[in-house]
């Protein structure tokens, strides 16, 4: 534990020392603003819920994500620092533990950031608190996944434009696996349990699923190991590397 | 301290390092000698455990790097290749999240950097960000994070290069004033390196270890060990060389022409034997002016140029 804080507070002041952290920020929010008024008709749907807010988080996350996540071993490998940094005595899982919460509480930050816009529902209107922080809870377990994903991809490269791209189409199938875009090209030759399990990854469904006020179980389930299952993969992938 | 059993390495078909096994005891101080792409690095990426070998072992005060890693790491300090380090950290921030890994908490943590800063002289940088560092401070930075826990393997991979020559001299007084308790293994292709503070050195080229010994047995393997040379008149060098040919030890004679009418005769011994007393003896007999007789010394240099273009050469 104690180094996963260690590694989490450098990781985490890393974002801070560059401009990296504040045009995140500043993006993110311009973005969320953007697609909540304009795209999502905040104020002609007329009612006092979030919905316009939260359903474009998927898509804001899809490419905003992979820019923060690329950098976590890419940057390291390019540098070298990475030689520097697995030759202290710390164990791999502490290494991607720590740097994946780093940018985890970041991404978070930049969410929680949001509130203005949650104070204004509220001086607007009376709306469901409980599931806007349903929905707030729910995108953050989502930004996990994306950001897990992007971690183990990161690994995998030292260019960081490589892991940014490959790390966007991946999560882009992850999103919309509950699509016809994504199905149409399994079910035609895939068995109906497959075409479903398929589906059930599909990050949308299981995120507007929570964003409707219930925190079920499955989805935390989903979420959670997704996350774990790409942690997994990208310690994995940190030791093959050693390898050579 | 350190045990390399039989290391082996490839990448894909390209044998990097092949079979390489030495150990180096508490005291002393290896010198890693070899031309560039002869697998130094490999080697030590191998003996702290960043690379997984193909074959052997490599153990750090008992701990096999590969099975019980993040105790062999505690017991070693290593500056890999290029001494990276995080280029948005202050020299500050950055030697006190090693300090913080390395297990020192509160006074303990601030009493150690300090302590390595004072020994690697960053005083003066400790609050600029480490990309804006000239490549000698990042360089001792990256010295400070490998000696900050006092540990008792160190490992550094070209601790001088880059450095300016007082800068040299300074890194090699520290690492000759921290011989005694550790053991120590550096790499590195300067040869005055190796004779300023290795008690030991090996020659290592495509991957092969080629010579294993002190500074001192490697250079009797010069042709140069036991040579004497005579500085005289250029016009009595035939008549000097005459004489001395007369020497049943004298394997072969090399004139360099000098300035002022001057010239050296070099005779090279023919088996490694002393005989500086002889010739000068029969160079005073022959009534030739000698201006200046020296017994040379062995030259690491041609040592190590011979050694590894004859394996270049295999």
């Amino acid at each position: 534990m104690r180094n996963i804080w260690f590694i989490f507070k450098r990781e985490l002041g890393g974002y801070f020392a560059t401009p990296v952290a504040y045009v995140f920020l500043v993006i993110f929010l311009v973005l969320a603003s953007v697609f909540t008024f304009y795209l999502g008709n905040f104020f002609e749907r007329g009612q006092a819920d979030l919905q316009a807010f939260f359903s474009f988080h998927p898509w804001l996350y899809l490419f905003l994500i992979p820019a923060i996540a690329m950098r976590l071993w890419s940057e390291e490998r390019r540098s070298g620092t990475i030689e520097l940094f697995l030759t202290l005595p710390i164990t791999v899982g502490q290494a991607v533990v720590g740097k994946f919460l780093a940018a985890w509480a970041f991404v978070v930050l930049a969410l929680a950031l949001t509130f203005p816009i949650w104070i204004t529902v509220n001086r607007l209107g009376d709306p469901d608190n409980g599931i806007v922080l349903a929905s707030y809870v729910g995108s953050a377990m989502m930004s996990a996944g994306y950001l897990a994903i992007g971690s183990a991809i990161s690994a995998t490269t030292k260019s960081q434009v490589v892991a940014f791209v490959v790390s966007a189409a991946v999560c882009f199938v992850f999103t919309v696996a509950g699509t016809p875009i994504v199905l149409s090209f399994f079910s035609g030759w895939a068995p109906g349990a497959l075409v479903d399990a398929v589906a059930s990854f599909s990050f949308l469904t299981h995120f507007n699923a929570i964003s409707r006020g219930v925190i079920d179980l499955r989805d935390v389930v989903y979420f959670v190991s997704l996350v774990a299952a790409c942690l997994f993969v990208n310690a994995a992938i940190v030791e093959l590397k050693k390898a050579g | 301290m350190i045990e390399i059993q039989g290391l082996k390495k490839y990448f894909g078909h390209i044998r990097a390092v092949d079979d390489v096994s030495f150990s180096v005891a508490r005291g002393e101080v290896l010198g890693f000698l070899g031309p560039n792409g002869a697998g130094k690095s490999t080697t030590m990426k191998m003996a702290t455990g960043f690379l997984a070998p193909t074959a052997g072992t490599a153990r750090i005060c008992g701990f096999d790097v590969q099975a019980e890693p993040v105790s062999a790491k505690r017991k070693m300090g290593y500056l890999p290749e290029g001494a990276p380090a995080y280029p948005d950290m202050t020299a500050a921030a950055f030697l006190d999240f090693i300090a913080a890994i390395r297990g020192f908490d509160g006074i303990a943590r601030a009493k150690r950097v300090a302590a390595a800063v004072e020994r690697t002289q960053l005083a003066g940088i400790l609050d600029q960000s480490i990309d804006t560092l000239s490549k000698g401070f990042k360089r001792r930075v990256g010295l400070a994070q490998a000696l900050l826990h006092d540990p008792d393997v160190l490992i550094l991979d070209e601790p001088t290069d880059g450095l300016d020559p007082n800068q040299k001299h300074e890194v090699r007084n520290l690492i000759r004033s921290m011989a005694a308790d550790k053991a120590i293994v550096i790499s590195t292709h300067i040869l005055e390196e190796v004779d300023a503070i290795c008690t030991r050195a090996i020659i290592i080229a495509k991957g092969r270890v080629l010579a294993d010994g002190t500074p001192e047995a490697l250079e009797k393997r010069s042709r140069w060990h036991y040579a004497v040379s005579f500085v005289t008149d250029a016009a009595a060098i035939d008549a000097l060389q005459a004489a001395l040919g007369a020497h049943s030890g004298v394997g072969g004679f090399e004139r360099i022409a000098g300035e002022d009418g001057l010239a050296m005769l070099t005779a090279f011994p023919r088996a490694g034997a002393p005989m500086l007393a002889e010739l000068g003896a029969i160079a005073r007999a022959s009534g030739i002016r000698i201006d200046e007789i020296r017994e040379e010394r062995g030259r690491l240099d041609e040592v190590f140029r011979t050694i590894t273009t004859a394996s270049q050469a295999a």
